[in-house]
């Protein structure tokens, strides 16, 4: 066991190396110095001006210079600061961490609840008109992009009826609530049409093992056998998604903070997409990936305590 | 060469090839009976998919108006621009069937003629929104049809050769999907720059990953079964094995993957065009542009809802088809019947 | 003579068959337009502490008879008609919460493959847990001693200790004895055995039928044994009714069916077996096959295949013919034979 887990860590770690260097390719190789001293100084400065701060920020050093920088300070959590408006950049994810976990969290367990829940109560019913309607509001829910579910949300809800406020955030525990009902549902509902229809097929096909028929042979009752036996089994792959959704909880969503005003991670992606901001876009790709890497490790460890089966040398 | 003659040898090319399947598909019973059965099963979806890809084609054949006088003369007209008159624009909003303007009331030099309404630039709504078909196609179906093959010829060696050409696939497989996809794309459309190439190039990096790893996976277990062996020992070649028994068994998953694939690449581009960082005419930026109209008193919806409709309509038509097509073509699906 | 522990009368399980199947069997008696019958009027009885074999080919039936017994036939199959009576009561009139105090109770029922016949995140130990918390309230310790009681009653060694081992830990014979024991957990009065050795090694069969017949000497279990293996049935059955195509080809003691077989299936059936030749001589063989469900011939299902066939065959299906007190076929020809004699 240990020593899979050497490997396995040490294995995510030459992701992670492999993860900067595509991140080093990607802006440095493509984004030329003066652009981004154009963008952040102003795109009339004079020239000297713009040779200033590129010195600065150090980018006119030779690329392998460059690269080894970019390793060092990636993997020290050494951020700098932002190309745009010089604030450190770990100042901006500690601000932004907490507005985005603050919705993403409750959205996060409803979602777990309810495509579990659903699923199973779908599966129940499997072939009766309940499943065959369960199905094709998933199929719906599927088909429509989250834009327009938020465009429509904000204008029912928001103006409409004027139930929640368009936008706006307050991290004021009385007012918190108001703001981020909308996000949390939107995000709680958005992918749960294919989570519902994941979960069922899961379910469906551990219904029709042999166990579950000898359960029944027993004298157990279908509640019992749905989520003693039933659930039990589906749970491994159940947990595997749901694991690596756990990354996405920190990195926000980008169109909610953005539609809902949020300063979450997700707006700060945002803002750096939207006025080039490569140092600050670099540092948000390189957290979700690292995230992203970490809780896959983390998954195969849990697969291990969910399946007794599976024992890894 | 003019992007118009490009685009109309492309979609030649387009139809010279699905009549060249199509002929293939009668062949095998296979794909035939799976083909009919899938028409069984969704007609009414089909049929809406049909539209939206004769809406695409024809809006892909354009040419140029030989006795047009000044930008006119520059500017080629497709089949679907041709439904239209020539210079339809207005001035600003009207609604659908209007006589006037929306803000002001002054006249409209369409009156009545526009059924969808015109936008904020004046332009006729029904006319982007039948244009946006082409985009989705094109983006949807061209990037996939990049995709695949690549991600076929990854995944196939990567699962049958294993060893060296395995690890170097996997490690790349392993490193790109960390990356959550919608940051990848950004990260590589901001990098690359924002024209269409680009991003359907950024979109065919991330829908590569996930489907060559169905592939290797798959592949790897084709490898083991017994008819592999079996040929193997009659003396067949690993190329040979490569196509005749392995790729034939993981097309299925091609079809799957396909459908799926294109419907996730639609609804992202939408999410890519209120990022600003979209494709050009498509619906995601209809929707991106008239988003804040609804804050309007009266409110304007009409361009909204034109957009919202027609993206609705081929995400919805598209996932049930892949629904269906995963049911017919998925072995493991539990036949009921006796 | 006491009642039996199990009385079936014409009973009638259906499955749907593909719509074009169903369009092109002709003479298709019953039941509904889509549906076959699957199991179509069998009768059976088993009296206390015997064991009744019900032997035929794949696809006979006989596995959805034993099924339909505890009414756990997989939808979208489902019983048309017929009654079951399980130690007198009539199992298909009980409102579900009753049936399910009957099954492990009254009657338990152990399948063919072991392997994936236990759950496998739960401990054995649990899952025999279970069944006794099902129907007795005990404390979760008195139910482990009383699981660990019924382990060393089955043979599996070191009982205490492989309670807490999960089922891929153990080998397909101690799985097996696992499932036995989780069926005579509440001493039912009959056992239900689908194909119980079919699974495993020729050595731990034996092992397997020794401690069947061991149970029913003990306990004096009823057994429905269900098989395809006609040497394990003559090993341990009393009587054996033989299955065609959903329906009862003949049935009698043990000596009267293997000795004196009357109906032609039958008689085919033990003609094929091999260790029933000389060596060098070709195998005797049943031409044709088994037809599909829903092309079945409106009477005897064997007809299309029987070398005795003629005219009512086709057409009517053959009503039981008492050949002794215990011993009928289901078969226009010894009903022929009967008369005559």
């Amino acid at each position: 066991m240990l020593a899979y887990a050497i490997r396995r860590l040490a294995y995510g770690f030459l992701v992670v190396l492999g993860v900067l260097g595509l991140l080093f390719v990607l802006f440095f190789l493509y984004a030329k110095p003066i652009d981004i001293a154009r963008r952040a100084v102003g795109e009339k400065a004079p020239s000297a001006v713009l040779q200033t701060w590129i010195a600065q920020h150090g980018y006119d050093r030779p690329w392998p210079e460059q690269l080894r920088d970019h390793y060092w300070r990636m993997l020290s959590f050494d951020f700098g600061r932002s190309d745009i408006d010089d604030v450190p950049i770990s100042r901006r994810l500690s601000e932004g961490a907490g507005p985005s976990l603050s919705f993403t969290v409750p959205a996060f367990v409803i979602e777990l609840l309810l495509g579990v829940g659903l699923a199973l109560f779908v599966a129940y019913f499997r072939d009766t008109y309940i499943d065959r309607m369960g199905v094709i509001l998933a199929v719906l829910s599927m088909s429509v992009s989250i834009l327009l579910v938020i465009i429509a949300g904000q204008y029912v809800f928001g103006k409409l009826l004027n139930w929640f406020p368009i936008s706006g955030f307050d991290p004021d525990p009385a007012l918190l609530p108001r703001f981020i009902a909308m996000p949390v549902l939107i995000f709680a509902l958005a992918g749960i049409g294919g989570e519902i229809r994941f979960n069922r097929t899961l379910f469906v096909e551990e219904t029709s093992r042999d166990y579950v028929r000898t359960a029944r042979a027993k004298g157990a009752g279908d509640g019992r056998v749905m989520v003693r036996h039933v659930l039990r089994n589906a749970l491994i792959p159940i947990l595997t998604h749901v694991v690596t959704a756990i990354p996405f909880l920190f990195t926000g969503s980008l169109l909610i903070e953005s539609f809902f005003g949020i300063p979450g991670l997700g707006a700060v992606t945002v803002d750096a997409i939207q006025s080039s901001d490569f140092s600050t876009l670099r540092v948000m790709v390189y957290i979700g990936a690292l995230l992203f890497i970490v809780f896959q490790i983390v998954t195969d460890f849990t697969y291990t305590l969910a399946d007794p089966r599976v024992r890894l040398e | 060469m003019e992007a118009h003659v490009v685009s109309n040898a492309v979609v030649a090319g387009l139809v010279a090839g699905a009549l060249y399947t199509a002929t293939r598909v009668r062949k095998s019973r296979f794909w035939s009976e799976s083909f009919r059965e899938l028409g069984r099963r969704r007609p009414v979806a089909l049929a809406a998919i049909a539209f939206y890809v004769a809406l695409g084609l024809a809006d892909s054949v354009a040419w140029l108006d030989s006795g047009a006088q000044g930008i006119a003369a520059h500017r080629p007209r497709s089949l679907v621009d041709r439904l239209f008159p020539a210079e339809f624009q207005e001035r600003s909003y009207s609604a659908p069937l209007a006589f006037e303007e929306f803000y002001g009331g002054a006249g409209l030099r369409f009156p009545g003629q526009h059924w969808l309404g015109t936008d904020i630039l004046g332009r006729d709504v029904l006319h982007m929104a039948l244009k946006g078909a082409r985009v989705a196609l094109l983006l949807g179906g061209l990037t996939s049809l990049i995709v695949i093959p690549l991600a076929l010829l990854f995944g196939m060696s990567a699962g049958y050769f294993g060893g060296r050409i395995d690890d170097a696939v996997f490690f790349a497989i392993s490193t790109l999907s960390s990356i959550p996809s919608l940051l990848l794309l950004i990260a590589l459309i901001v990098a690359l720059g924002r024209g269409p190439l680009q991003v359907c190039f950024a979109m065919g990096v991330t829908g590569w990953v996930s489907f060559s790893r169905v592939i290797r996976g798959e592949t790897l277990k084709l490898r083991e079964l017994d008819y592999v062996a079996a040929a193997r020992a009659l003396g067949a070649s690993e190329s040979r094995i490569l196509l005749r028994h392995i790729l034939p068994n993981v097309m299925h998953l091609v079809v799957i993957t396909f459908v799926l694939l294109f419907s996730g690449m639609v609804l992202t581009e939408a999410i890519l065009a209120f990022l600003g960082i979209g494709l050009d005419g498509s619906w995601g930026q209809m929707i991106d542009q008239a988003r804040d109209e609804l804050a309007r008193d009266p409110i304007i919806y009409w361009n909204l809802t034109a957009a919202s409709v027609a993206l609705f309509g081929l995400i919805l038509a598209v996932n049930l088809v892949g629904d269906a097509i995963r049911d017919i073509l998925d072995p493991r699906t539990v036949r009921e019947n006796v | 003579m006491s009642e039996p522990v199990l009385e079936v009368t014409d009973l009638v399980t259906t499955f749907p068959t593909d719509a074009s199947l169903a369009q092109r069997a002709e003479g298709e008696r019953r039941p509904a337009a889509g549906r076959a019958a699957v199991v179509d009027g069998v009768s059976l009885s088993i009296a206390p502490g015997e064991v009744l074999a019900l032997v035929g080919e794949s696809g006979c039936g006989k596995s959805v008879t034993a099924l339909s017994i505890l009414r756990l036939v997989p939808k979208p199959g489902r019983i048309e008609s017929g009654r079951v009576l399980l130690a007198g009561r009539d199992v298909r009139a009980l409102p579900i919460s009753e049936m399910r105090a009957v099954r492990g109770a009254v009657a338990a029922m152990i399948f063919q493959e072991p392997m994936t016949s236990l759950n496998p995140v739960q401990t054995v130990g649990v899952q025999v847990v279970e069944a006794i918390r099902l129907h007795e309230r005990m404390s979760a310790a008195a139910a482990r001693a009383r699981c660990v009681e019924l382990f060393e009653r089955v043979g599996i060694p070191d009982a205490d200790a492989r309670f807490d081992s999960f089922p891929h830990q153990l080998s397909g014979g101690l799985k097996q004895r696992v499932m036995i024991a989780m069926a005579l957990s509440m001493q039912p009065k009959l056992l239900i055995a689908d194909e119980p050795t079919t699974a495993l090694d020729v050595t731990i069969q034996a092992q397997i039928l020794a401690l069947l017949r061991e149970v029913r000497d003990r306990f004096g279990m009823a057994i429905l044994l269900i098989s395809h293996n006609l040497g394990v049935v003559n090993e341990l059955a009393d009587r054996i009714a033989v299955m065609y195509a959903g329906q009862v080809a003949e049935e009698g003691t043990r000596e009267e069916l293997l000795a004196h077989p009357r109906h032609p299936y039958t008689q085919r059936l033990l003609a094929s077996i091999p260790s029933r030749h000389r060596p060098g001589e070709p195998l005797a063989e049943i031409p044709g096959v088994v037809p599909a469900p829903g092309e079945w011939p409106a009477g005897c299902r064997f007809t299309t295949r029987c070398h005795r066939a003629f005219e009512p065959c086709a057409t009517v299906v053959p009503r039981a013919t008492p050949i002794s007190d215990t011993h009928r076929a289901y078969c226009h020809a010894v009903a022929l034979e009967e008369e005559r004699a």
